[in-house]
């Protein structure tokens, strides 16, 4: 059998209780929530969440106790601002105490970066004057050349990375287009990748494009096909950013009532994302469609 | 019915971020108000600039349609570049963005930056981290801060530096032996602010039209120096209002 799956054997199999787990690695787009929504609705707890920005699938998680610790270098609602489970779950251990793991952005791509690299560490300029650098996962370094002074940021290795793209073929191997955020980072660094993707294609579409393959099919586990699997967030090509999304949970999750509420109807009293998209209903859906042709030139890489 | 002011405090906060670009330029323009300066800025006074943004999208002209984050898809179409976060973050690293902007929920006399925990009334908050801005701040050589002017934001010393100024003041960051430059300017919704090049302390520059120096120095939790030609921040022209009104038609972001 091939890594073809549903989004529910997927999470079951490869994220167990306790797991660290990269998501978000595009940054605001090609945000993997159909996968959250199933982590949360399989109710996996003491995660380890690793991610730069995260825009309000952190907060998700940290809200329905699936987390135990946040690795990250922001974490909340980038349009609404401030992620109301975040702040109780760090504030008032509400609905658990949280472990946080300060980075920036640049410091976490390098720590992803070191992982994947096969190194322990990297050396950087940044963050050198910033309070969380004193964290036990940063140390000074002097160059052996220069003896200049450096920040030394520890590898990060997942154990798993679940990614969503634009296409894959059924082993795995990915076109992303857009920012690539941390994504490629990722996939190298984590032990194994979910991938979920707007389109399964075949091997041969990602052979007449290699300078877009931005995952190896040698490093995913599974692959699964979720249409419209990062709404709220973007996915160029395939979906655009469903803004009141964001601003409706901004409002709805101010109390912990609230979130509950909002976890039951967006979450736990669905089964499937197809579900999840009759939910969101085709008025919604429609606009979100790109609605134009935007395609780049073919080029030719004849031999 | 109350008159329709000429502009808002924000589309001035925004002529003032796009008149701080500079021909030719790179500048990690972020989001909201520092990114319609790029706009601006790019239409009036710096054609060649280039925006950067941390998720790995360089653009060598404004996206036309509003975005709520540097991820939308109108900010990729037709970019310049699309590459990772460290591609980008390796520019500001090596020295080839000149500007970046950021915001903070606290700023001290020194331009030090907070936006991880404030303390209110012996409530902490947590707010939401660094995000990009700890390496905007670290690297780039001009650092700008956008603010919004209120005592409890404007501490002499802020609870936890984020995104580093000039630390205790003179020669701090040269003993830090910090890459970048350090904050060159603070524009908030009352002034702009720029820094001693020796003590490295916060300088009242420019009190925006309708506020006093005595309204910014009650909204700030040190006393202020002034600097000795203080000025008024020069409004937003009819020319640069038509260019931000066209990237801002329901004003989003500065009404």
């Amino acid at each position: 059998m091939g890594k073809l799956s549903t989004l529910k054997d997927a999470i079951a199999e490869h994220v167990p209780d306790g797991a660290s787990v990269a998501m978000g690695c595009g940054l605001e787009s090609l945000i993997p929530f159909a996968a959250s929504h199933e982590i949360i609705r399989q109710k996996k707890r003491d995660l380890q969440l690793i991610g730069p920005i995260s825009d309000i699938q952190f907060d998700q998680l940290i809200g329905a106790g699936c987390a135990r610790q946040v690795t990250a270098a922001w974490v909340g609602n980038v349009a609404a601002g401030l992620g109301h489970n975040f702040r109780r779950a760090v504030e008032q251990r509400i609905p658990a105490e949280l472990v946080i793991e300060e980075h920036s952005n640049f410091t976490l791509g390098l720590a992803l970066k070191a992982a994947a690299m096969g190194l322990p560490f990297l050396p950087t300029h940044t963050a050198r004057g910033s309070d969380f650098a004193r964290a036990a996962h940063f140390a000074p370094v002097s160059c052996p050349f220069t003896g200049e002074e450096l920040l030394a940021v520890r590898a990060l290795h997942p154990d798993v990375a679940i990614i969503h793209v634009q296409r894959a073929d059924a082993d795995g191997n990915a076109h992303v287009w857009g920012n690539l955020g941390v994504i490629r980072e990722a996939a190298l660094a984590a032990k194994k990748v979910i991938l979920t993707c707007e389109e399964i294609v075949d091997h041969d579409v990602i052979l007449a494009d290699p300078n877009r393959t931005a995952v190896f099919g040698f490093c995913v586990a599974s692959v699964v096909h979720v249409p419209f699997g990062s709404h709220p967030s973007p996915t160029q090509g395939y979906a655009r950013r469903d803004d009141q999304f964001y601003f409706d949970y901004h409002r709805q999750t101010r109390t912990r009532e609230g979130f509950l509420d909002w976890l039951q109807t967006w979450v736990h009293d669905i089964n499937s994302h197809q579900e999840y998209l009759d939910r969101l209903g085709p008025d919604r859906l429609g606009p979100l469609k790109p609605s134009q042709d935007q395609r780049a030139p073919a080029i030719n890489f004849s031999a | 019915m109350k008159a329709r002011a000429a502009y808002t405090v924000r589309e001035l906060m925004v002529i003032a971020a796009a008149r701080e670009i500079r021909d030719g330029e790179l500048a990690f323009v972020g989001m909201r108000l520092p990114l319609l300066g790029f706009a601006v800025a790019k239409e009036l006074y710096a054609p060649r600039a280039i925006g950067v943004f941390e998720n790995g999208i360089v653009r060598d002209w404004p996206a036309l349609a509003p975005i709520f984050t540097m991820s939308d898809p109108p900010n990729v179409a037709r970019a310049l570049y699309c590459g990772g976060l460290i591609d980008v973050m390796g520019l500001l690293q090596s020295g080839r963005v000149q500007l970046g902007f950021i915001g903070g929920a606290e700023i001290d006399r020194f331009g030090n930056v907070n936006t991880h925990w404030v303390r209110e009334r012996q409530k902490r908050t947590r707010l939401p981290g660094s995000g990009g801005a700890a390496d905007i701040a670290t690297l780039a050589e001009r650092c700008i801060v956008i603010m919004s002017q209120e005592r409890r934001r404007f501490p002499p010393r802020v609870e936890f530096v984020t995104s580093p100024g000039y630390g205790e003041g003179a020669a701090w960051r040269e003993r830090a032996r910090l890459k970048g430059g350090g904050p060159s300017r603070v524009i908030t919704t009352m002034a702009t602010f720029s820094f001693d090049p020796e003590s490295r302390e916060m300088i009242l520059s420019t009190v925006h039209p309708g506020a006093t120096v005595a309204d910014v120095q009650r909204e700030t939790g040190w006393p202020l120096r002034v600097a000795a030609n203080i000025g008024t921040t020069a409004p937003p022209s009819a020319e640069e209002l038509a260019v931000l009104r066209k990237y801002d038609p329901n004003g989003i972001w500065t009404s």
